[in-house]
């Protein structure tokens, strides 16, 4: 007995497949990799904000007023949309077909 | 409902011409520049109630009025999550940071943005798979949904609530001072126009005002931007040489100061904004527009490049606004001091003159008024789904409503947010409400995030663990803002501050999956039962999308 409306012997079907378990496997390492690359990036970035202000106010070269921290900042910001990009990339292409086929192996 | 819709336009624009009427002699003489924001104010106005009334004839059922019948493309989602993100608080907030302390402004930037990518992997694809309109669906999917659907809607109403005062006072001021109309009719207008584009057009209004909002702030950026670097050859070194040379603060203005005052601090915020973002009802709404999970993913990609690029122009803006705007007499009230003419939030209003004189500054002047608009209708949709078909058709009526009463209730539920925001707004209007937005995302990250995860990725959650964690996340970073030194010093002036941090979320946030934790594994009901045996289903619908529309096609 659950609360959740659900088809039993397709899901039953689908738990049973082994792709299901391919699927959520590699879907859920891939997208727990990248967050813990975010969080890693973010995290460092406010650590170096809160212990290293020096460092980052270090002149990008000798007699230059820009500063280190800007180039730091302005990467945490890209890395965070390249991050989203390969995901989707990977999402839509390879997690979605195998998706489609255990979806497809459910209904036979 | 059209004639209705005519009627309603006409008065407004009738109130509109009078209320402008009344204070034009004084305009004329006073300033110039007013003429060309409101001509361009109007004549947003306009295209917007156009696309109201377009909206008007598509908003047939509940899922045209929450969700837009799902028929949003991953692009124009995307466009309309970032409109949403890029609130006038982001706009004149940041840059008016970074205009006067610098590098800290990046600090917030960053932070708001990197929310963006946790999203995507974490919650994107699952909240579309299992939900329809609200997230308080997908947190209640397997457990007792009148207790935990009650639990996300008072969420969704206090992030709503709070967000609305910030956004509401701050277009109070910003239009009392370009169109020089009083603060309470200022407050009014917003109100007003916000009920139409809601009531009227639902989702499907609110996304496209939105979208057209996020383009025209997007152009208005680069503009600034652009007119900024042109000045100084291209040269980010010629432009950081010359604000360090005028900015009271000097050198210091390159690395982070004094915003950030301590690492506890620093870590807090963090949480806070990166977190908070995926405890936004009115953003994660938007994941139910779409037609599916891929479409989802999509828009966040999509959402985070626009976001990720005007959060680099708002820096730029901040900076150009050090070099032109603190330089020049006809912007600051003294030279050598930062505080500028109309309020510390003016930077890229002035900075958006110095760049292209009367025009341009009337051209932004209406951008800035516009994204308050589409900001503020797309948090009165949220919340009036939380009261119509949370609290209302699930909690009160068992979902034994017709969806023509449901549509009914949700529209009254509009009409009385919009009636509510202009209350809060005219009681606000006094009050520094920097915090507000601080406080929102602390309440998000404590309150809203925490129960929508476990929900998603603990099978041991269950409703007794949601309720009490949920209300323990939102109760104490509440009381914390209250009890911390923004609000009970710097608003109430009640003395020193008996919570010592600024940011609650380092605090609330875990104690919030404590509660969540500890009350679920010591839960031996026979509704614990249920609410885990139902995860391993949730699972396989929230992973592969088996029975959630428009699901991967087969």
């Amino acid at each position: 007995m659950t609360r959740v409306p659900v088809d039993h012997d397709k899901n039953l079907h689908i738990i049973n497949n082994p792709k299901y378990a391919e699927l959520v496997g590699q879907r859920n390492a891939f997208a727990f990799t990248l967050s813990a690359l975010v969080l890693i990036i973010y995290f460092g970035f406010i650590f170096l904000i809160a212990y290293g202000k020096a460092f980052l106010g270090t002149p990008l070269a000798e007699g230059m007023v820009s500063t280190i921290g800007f180039p730091i900042g302005v990467f945490v910001i890209l890395t965070a949309f390249i991050l989203t990009g390969l995901y989707v990339r990977r999402a839509n292409t390879r997690f979605d077909d195998l998706n489609r086929e255990i979806i497809k192996e459910a209904h036979q | 409902m059209t004639r209705l819709f005519h009627t309603v336009a006409a008065l407004l624009f009738a109130s509109m011409g009078s209320a402008f009427a009344a204070d034009a002699p004084v305009q004329i003489e006073a300033q110039g520049t007013n003429h060309e924001a409101l001509y361009m104010f109007i004549f947003f106005v306009g295209i917007t109630l156009l696309i109201t009334k377009w909206a008007a004839s598509r908003t047939k059922t509940t899922k045209d009025f929450y969700a837009a019948g799902g028929g949003i493309t991953a692009a124009q989602n995307g466009l309309a999550i970032a409109g949403d993100y890029m609130s006038a608080a982001s706009f004149l907030g940041i840059s008016s940071l970074v205009y006067a302390s610098g590098y800290d402004g990046l600090v917030y930037s960053v932070g708001w943005l990197v929310g963006w990518p946790i999203i995507l992997f974490l919650i994107a694809e699952r909240l579309r798979n299992l939900g329809k309109y609200t997230f308080a669906e997908v947190a209640a999917f397997r457990l007792s949904h009148g207790p935990v659907r009650t639990f996300a809607a008072i969420g969704s109403l206090v992030v709503v609530a709070g967000y609305l005062i910030a956004q509401m006072v701050g277009a109070g001021q910003l239009i009392k001072l370009i169109f020089n109309i009083e603060y309470t009719y200022a407050v009014m207008l917003v109100g007003a126009l916000m009920i139409v584009y809601v009531t009227f057009g639902g989702m499907v209004a609110t996304t496209w005002v939105q979208i057209v909002k996020a383009c025209l702030l997007l152009i208005g950026a680069s503009i600034i931007a652009f007119g900024v670097l042109s000045e100084f050859n291209f040269s980010f070194e010629a432009m950081f040489a010359k604000a360090i040379e005028v900015h009271p603060k000097h050198g210091a203005i390159m690395e982070p100061g004094t915003l950030i005052s301590n690492p506890i601090e620093a870590v807090s915020l963090g949480l806070a904004l990166m977190f908070g973002t995926a405890g936004l009802p009115h953003i994660l709404m938007r994941f139910f527009t779409v037609p599916d999970a891929k479409a989802a993913r999509k828009s966040v990609f999509y959402a985070t490049g626009f976001i990720g690029y005007f959060y680099i122009l708002t820096f730029i803006i901040g900076f150009g606004a050090i070099t032109m705007v603190s330089t020049n007499p006809e912007y600051v009230v003294e030279l050598g001091k930062l505080a500028l003419k109309g309020g510390n939030n003016m930077a890229a209003i002035h900075l958006s003159h110095a760049v292209g004189g009367d025009l341009f500054k009337g051209f932004i002047s209406a951008v800035a008024f516009a994204t308050i608009l589409a900001v503020v209708s797309g948090l009165a949709l949220a919340g009036a789904s939380a009261i119509a078909h949370d609290l209302y058709t699930n909690v009160m009526r068992k979902d034994q409503v017709s969806e023509a009463e449901e549509l009914r209730v949700s529209k009254l539920a509009s009409l009385a947010l919009g009636v509510i925001a202009v209350v809060l707004g005219i009681v606000f209007e006094k009050q520094n409400v920097a915090y507000m937005v601080g406080l929102v995302f602390a309440v998000a990250a404590s309150g809203n995030f925490p129960v929508l995860a476990l929900s998603l990725f603990w099978s041991g959650l269950t409703t007794r663990g949601a309720v009490w964690g949920g209300y323990v996340g939102l109760g104490v970073a509440v009381l914390l803002t209250v009890l911390g030194p923004t609000v009970w010093t710097d608003t109430m002036h009640m003395g020193p501050a008996i919570f010592p941090f600024k940011n609650p979320a380092l605090f609330s946030m875990p104690l919030a999956f404590i509660f969540a934790w500890l009350m679920s594994i010591t839960d031996k009901s026979e509704c614990a039962d249920l609410d885990r045996a139902g995860y391993e289903s949730q699972k396989v619908r929230s992973e592969t999308g088996l029975g959630a529309e428009g699901a991967v096609a087969h």
